[in-house]
């Protein structure tokens, strides 16, 4: 993957480095705020953004308000027969129907909401973690460490991807817990190929060449110069990863190998809705819409970031 | 171009050693016996499990496939680096395994799976490429018209819901909704390939599971041809081809599509290369016979030794394509030299 990406040094563009070690230019622009200027200005990013804040809302207070007014997403209809409970159609008391055990299906949505978006950010920070240390180590140091973790890297992209994250559950098992280490653990390459080429063009410059003349130590240049200078690259990457990571949950739960019932996430709710197809498409047409919105917006929001921050990607 | 032939095939020697390392140190740890897994809930007659643990190369034999038994009468348990390298010795000889569950040799159940994987991605691959293209070319030349927008809107639809339930929504659409325009041969079950029981022309089954597999790579292809001709137009030499007065069609036919399809065909090819390596889940929710489902059916029932057949050819035939797109790179842009340099990455 082709990846130069250098902060330019052009005057009104101050990386956080830089800032960092001259007090008196505090009050000037910084890299984040230029970004942040830029990126108000791009509406879609800003709507994706507010829709990723309002969903991570819903979800984290779903405790306080979902079962009493929708119901628990794990309680089956009480009081009434099966028969006028069981997959009713949308109606203000369900916005969202009830399934074959006469649960809410907007309830269920909300609590999956919650499975999805811990995967997709817990998952990627594991696969960011190590895609930085792998990337860092083969960029920094070189020669035979680039070789063996590319190599590496080429064996972990060799294997076809899902595949290898069900093998990987069949051998860890199934459960929350294990897809997002399953997931982690598979995505470090494309990060550390990212960082790696990152980390190759922030070598070039002079400053880290001025700090290593200065005494820096290895770890001090990659802390304090190198990593500042890609982290733009990083946050952009990672963004966009939350919502590879939201699809590879999904259709791990579509398989039954990701959460354990009778826990809900959207992918084992399009599973449940599969078999009604025919009768009660919005069971698996609901859950869908949830997944399509969320990864929607981390794209456009990553797309957003990508602009302000004027990190160059090859495109797709 | 020799030599950079067969350095690739150098590099790919350690890389397949690797993946298939790694997956037969996952079948190792995986809980559970698969030996014991083959009798499920009942009991084996414990000559019957031994015979099995022999077969399956668990335990020692020797060369007549005579278990060897220690000095006080037990059988030796074959380490797993030997398990290994006789792995690697048989898949010099052609011999993939023989199935746990099912008995049967590995190589026969691929040859059968396969095929049905290989049709649908060369319809698919065709939808992508007719489509994918299509629609990029378009939206460059009418840049910010109502179809440029429509095709960046669907694409970025497309990339971001999960596949299966693409798939599904096709199901519901043309196989329920339009149930009486598609003459109900495209209604449920669509799945099943033309067996005895099919009704309809064998290509109409095609259909669905060949555009859900193509869905997000389509948009991709779009996506990367839009942009790739968009930026070739800005180049010197198309302006160069304005000053002379030729029509815009023909700078487009003549000069910019050729430059600007070569990473396009990149693309394409590269993703020829990981659909022959089966969708599991486009092949799940059609139910289609292909390989990716053959393999999670494997997973599921701890079947490793198809698991270890089907991912070995996966990513042998993975390689090869992903050599041969790099290759032709060489012949449709002869401003690469391959070997000169190194790939980075």
């Amino acid at each position: 993957m082709k990846y130069p990406h250098a902060i330019p040094a052009d005057a009104h563009i101050q990386t956080p480095a830089h800032a960092a070690s001259s007090s008196d230019s505090a009050a000037s622009r910084t890299l984040w705020g230029d970004a942040w200027g830029r990126l108000k200005k791009n509406k879609l990013a800003i709507i994706a953004a507010i829709w990723i804040v309002f969903i991570v809302i819903v979800a984290l207070s779903a405790d306080l308000w979902v079962p009493q007014v929708l119901g628990d997403p794990n309680a089956t209809a009480a009081g009434v027969s099966m028969a006028d409970a069981s997959r009713l159609p949308p109606s203000l008391q369900h916005p969202f129907g009830t399934d074959t055990l006469g649960r809410d299906v907007l309830s269920r949505v909300i609590y999956g909401a919650r499975v999805s978006l811990t995967v997709g950010v817990v998952a990627t920070g594991i696969s960011t973690a190590i895609g930085l240390v792998m990337g860092a180590l083969a960029a920094y140091y070189g020669g035979i460490w680039d070789t063996i973790i590319m190599r590496l890297a080429d064996i972990f992209l060799a294997f076809p991807y899902t595949l290898f994250v069900i093998a990987m559950i069949a051998v860890i098992g199934n459960g929350i817990q294990n897809v997002f280490i399953a997931i982690g653990i598979l995505g470090w390459p494309s990060i550390a190929r990212v960082f790696r080429s990152a980390i190759l063009s922030v070598k070039q410059n002079d400053y880290v060449d001025a700090a290593r003349a200065m005494g820096a130590s290895d770890a001090r240049i990659i802390v304090r110069h190198i990593f500042p200078n890609s982290v733009a690259s990083i946050v952009v990457y990672a963004t966009m990863n939350i919502g590879g990571a939201i699809l590879t949950e999904s259709a791990l739960s579509f398989l039954g190998m990701g959460v354990v019932p009778p826990d809900p996430s959207w992918g084992t709710l399009i599973q449940d809705g599969q078999q009604y197809l025919q009768t009660q498409p919005w069971l698996m047409i609901l859950p869908g819409l949830a997944i399509l919105s969320t990864v929607l917006a981390f794209t456009l929001l990553g797309d957003g970031l990508r602009d302000a921050l004027d990190v160059k990607m090859k495109d797709a | 171009m020799v030599k950079y032939i067969a350095k690739r095939i150098l590099q790919f020697i350690p890389v397949f050693l690797g993946v298939t390392l790694i997956l037969f140190i996952m079948q190792n740890v995986v809980p559970g016996d698969p030996i014991k897994l083959i009798a499920g809930e009942r009991k084996l007659d414990p000559q019957v499990e031994l015979n099995l643990r022999a077969t399956h190369g668990f335990i020692e034999t020797d060369a007549d496939g005579k278990i060897i038994y220690d000095e006080n009468g037990d059988t030796i348990e074959t380490p797993m680096w030997k398990r290994y390298v006789t792995y690697l010795s048989d898949l010099l000889h052609g011999d993939l395994g023989t199935s746990y569950q099912r008995g049967t040799p590995v190589s026969e159940i691929i040859a059968q799976k396969y095929p049905y994987t290989v049709q649908l991605a060369l319809v698919a691959i065709v939808i992508e490429a007719v489509v994918g293209i299509g629609a990029g070319i378009i939206s460059a030349i009418k840049r910010y018209s109502f179809w440029d927008i429509l095709v960046t809107l669907v694409t970025s639809l497309l990339v971001a819901m999960p596949a299966f339930w693409f798939g599904m929504l096709l199901q519901l659409i043309f196989g329920v909704w339009l149930k009486d325009l598609t003459g109900g041969a495209l209604s449920l079950p669509i799945s099943g390939v033309a067996g005895p029981i099919a009704k309809y022309p064998a290509w109409m089954y095609y259909i669905l599971p060949a555009v859900t597999l193509a869905a997000v790579s389509t948009a991709y292809t779009a996506r990367i041809m839009r942009s790739q001709l968009l930026d070739v137009m800005n180049q010197d030499y198309i302006r160069t081809a304005k000053a002379k007065g030729l029509s815009k069609s023909a700078i487009i036919r003549k000069h910019a599509l050729k430059n600007a399809l070569i990473p396009v065909v990149t693309y394409v090819g590269m993703d020829f290369g990981a659909m022959l390596a089966g969708a599991i889940l486009t092949e799940t929710v059609f139910s289609w016979p292909g390989i990716g489902r053959e393999t999670y059916i494997a997973i599921t029932q701890r079947d490793w030794p198809i698991v270890m057949g089907t991912v070995t050819v996966i990513v042998v035939v993975v390689m090869i394509i992903n050599l041969i797109v790099d290759v032709s790179y060489a012949f449709l842009d002869p401003r690469i030299r391959l070997g000169s340099s190194k790939n980075e990455g």
